[in-house]
């Protein structure tokens, strides 16, 4: 029985310290060097596991903020969940900054909400912000919420016109409601062009197990599996795990990978790989993010939900890729289409 | 002369885990000094955030929650069973006792007590699968309830969609189960003052679930064979113990413990199993198993323990310290916690050769050493 006691002992401190080692959080603190007078507010963050670094919609959130803090000059504090919390702890995290005297908070997840419902309630002069969640609103939050079918819409058409084999694939970082949003998206966009194109779905894994975001070699085998099946584009909304999948790609020669969240062609991090990379669906989290601070900063900030579609830029695809060219005359076609109302995208699969 | 004995052994015993606390102290002090911070600092920032009420009740909310975890991992321990599978266990029940929940209607106290059952058959169902598989067929339980874990995700993740048993909420991108009527609510305990946040009703139920645990191992004969069975399994045997009976029966109970976990949280809070339902607290109670050695009241102290670290890392990370150094902490305090009670343990053997070495020098009395009992081992 000591030996049993001893292996546990071992394991469990090894992943305890694998845990601590994951984390990489970032103390904050008003920027040095700004131009800027200082402001007279402080802006508390609440990140979703993973925090900053998490290469994806954390380190988006991350970005809105930076750029606003250069801009505004004000002083920062970012806090970031553990893995196995409850409601009860994100509370007392969003209640901490706002006792704190944080004012606007923003929260990063729609795991937040349950939290922030009573928090809001509470502080009903501290302004709030969820992104991802609309599920109640109050006088003092905003909704910050995106059109990801829309955005999807796009590139799924673009993968059905630079398909050959009419054959394409969606790898979704984690099976949620959100990310089949995505898929959704993808599938129409793709058979608006060719209604005979086959998409194979693969998500890489299921809830509460979040590592689908940020596991490059299950990307990478998913996206050689499509690949082998005869998918010629695969479309990666799989936060980390992307990477894996552009590797596949680039190293079968041929196929192409679509990016998701920011510019991934324009990411130092998949400099390698970007070639490949024919575009990416483009959520502006940082958008959102910087405009909310900045509504805040004119003296109004901005409350209920606030949809960042097509229309308001929002969500989009990216050019930077030159091999995008060829197919940015019918992308942009249905974009005018989506925003006129011609055409409507359903969120569900 | 024996009382004076027990006593030191029972300081001997508190000397292990409060030493393992001390030197993680140290550890953690010299980590915080090389990133730049003042312990001394650090600690009191805690210890002040830890005890302001508010913070005071979360602790004991996340003890309720650990303390069944570390009940149900300390059960199979006891047999010498590593039951890694408590994870897959609680998610498994507490998913099937929402659903359940959510789905009936009846007066309150029943309502409570059908939801309760449900999540503690569905725990031990999902640990028998193990229990059988190592009684029958030599499947070793920590494989057999590792892939388990991963089955229980599964299962989950394919019923809790739109049109199987989740309910989507407009707006969100959650997804959860039926939300159970307040008649399967537990309510709180508003029992510390100065605070208007409750206590989960259900650290009641820890406390009774913890003396039945005490009960069964130490008054029972079930108990005793349980014991036996752990310490040697051919001695057991040949006193006539029917070992994969024991098997079943305590990964049964260890599942039985295990499915309670997710309780407080779903009938005291959240009500509903959904997406963000908090995951791996399996895995914390290997580790508070482990610091309460098995003991219902050690394990107790650890569950708080955990809870305090847990909780007052929250005001670390406001006051620009990382606070993974609790991570840190935890991991530090397990290890030494371990090898602590190994010098312990190999103290007391040596005290207790010498002791009998004595007695039977001595020709005429009756040494100390004769009716001193091996303590309990793990």
């Amino acid at each position: 029985m000591r030996r049993v006691i001893k292996v546990a002992a071992i394991a469990m401190a090894g992943a305890l310290t694998l845990a601590a080692c994951g984390g990489d959080s970032d103390g904050g603190g008003a920027s040095a060097g700004s131009s800027v007078s200082p402001a007279s507010y402080k802006v508390g963050l609440a990140y979703d596991i993973g925090g900053r670094g998490d290469q994806s919609f954390n380190d988006a959130a991350a970005r809105g903020l930076d750029q606003a803090q250069k801009e505004f000059n004000f002083e920062k504090k970012e806090l970031e969940a553990s893995a196995g919390e409850t409601d009860a702890q994100k509370e007392e995290r969003l209640r901490l900054l706002a006792t704190g005297g944080y004012n606007p908070i923003i929260a990063v997840g729609f795991a937040y909400a349950t939290a922030l419902k009573a928090v809001s309630a509470e502080f009903p002069d501290t302004s709030f912000a969820i992104i991802d969640d609309a599920s109640f609103t109050a006088a003092n939050v905003a909704n910050l919420v995106f059109a990801e079918e829309q955005g999807s819409f796009l590139v799924g058409a673009i993968a059905a016109s630079a398909s050959k084999t009419g054959n394409i694939g969606f790898i979704g970082g984690v099976n949620t409601p959100l990310l089949q949003k995505f898929e959704a998206g993808y599938t129409q966009g793709a058979k608006a062009v060719n209604a005979d194109i086959t998409v194979q779905v693969k998500y890489l894994t299921q809830p509460p197990d979040f590592t689908g975001f940020n596991d490059p070699a299950k990307g990478k085998t998913t996206a050689q599996g499509m690949i082998d099946n005869k998918a010629d584009v695969v479309y990666a909304a799989a936060g980390g795990s992307g990477s894996g999948a552009f590797e596949a790609a680039k190293a079968a020669a041929g196929p192409w990978g679509i990016g998701v969240d920011s510019d991934q062609y324009k990411l130092p991090s998949l400099a390698k790989v970007k070639d490949i990379i024919l575009t990416s669906m483009i959520k502006r989290v940082d958008v959102a993010v910087y405009q909310f601070v900045k509504s805040y900063n004119d003296g109004a900030p901005a409350t209920g939900i606030q949809t960042f579609d097509l229309a308001k830029e929002g969500v989009g695809y990216s050019t930077s890729n030159p091999a995008v060219a060829e197919y940015t005359a019918k992308a942009d076609e249905f974009k005018e289409k989506i925003i006129s109302g011609e055409i409507t995208v359903s969120a569900k699969p | 002369m024996r009382r004076r004995f027990d006593l030191r052994s029972v300081l001997i015993a508190l000397a292990a885990p409060v030493l393992a606390i001390l030197f993680s102290v140290v550890v953690i002090s010299v980590v915080l000094l090389a990133v730049g911070d003042n312990p001394f600092d650090v600690f009191s920032k805690m210890i002040e955030y830890g005890t302001q009420p508010r913070t005071e009740v979360l602790i004991l909310n996340s003890a309720t929650i650990y303390y069944f975890s570390a009940v149900a991992v300390a059960i199979g321990f006891k047999m010498n069973l590593f039951n890694i599978g408590v994870d897959g266990q609680y998610r498994l029940a507490a998913f099937a006792a929402a659903v359940v929940g959510g789905s009936i209607n009846l007066p309150a106290p029943l309502h409570v007590l059908v939801i309760l059952v449900t999540a503690v058959l569905v725990g031990a169902m999902w640990a028998g699968i193990a229990a059988v598989l190592r009684a029958y067929r030599g499947v070793s339980e920590v494989i057999s309830t590792i892939m388990l874990n991963f089955i229980a995700t599964g299962v989950i993740a394919y019923l809790l969609q739109p049109g199987r048993l989740a309910v989507e909420v407009q707006g969100s991108n959650n997804i959860g189960t039926e939300p159970i009527p307040p008649s399967g609510q537990v309510p709180g305990m508003a029992i510390i003052p100065g605070t208007e946040s409750k206590v989960y009703g259900l650290a009641i139920l820890a406390v009774l679930v913890g003396f039945g645990y005490w009960f069964l191992l130490n008054r029972t004969r079930f108990g005793f064979d349980l014991r036996a069975t752990g310490m040697s399994e051919s001695a057991a045997v040949s006193s006539g113990v029917d070992i994969k009976r024991m098997i079943v029966a305590a990964m049964l109970l260890s599942g039985a413990v295990a499915g309670l976990v997710g309780m407080p949280q779903l009938l005291g809070s959240s009500y509903s199993y959904s997406l963000d339902f908090p995951a791996g607290l399996g895995f914390t109670g290997i580790a508070i198993a482990l610091l309460g050695r098995n003991n219902a009241v050690g394990i107790a102290f650890g569950a708080l323990l955990w809870g305090f670290l847990d909780n007052s890392a929250q005001i670390l990370d406001l006051e620009g310290v990382p606070k993974e150094i609790v991570t840190i902490m935890q991991g530090t305090i397990v290890l030494s916690v371990v090898i602590a009670y190994e010098l312990v343990r190999r103290y007391r053997l040596r005290e207790q050769q010498r002791l009998t070495g004595q007695a039977t020098a001595e020709p005429t009395g009756i040494g100390p050493g004769a009716d001193e009992r091996e303590g309990a081992p793990a």
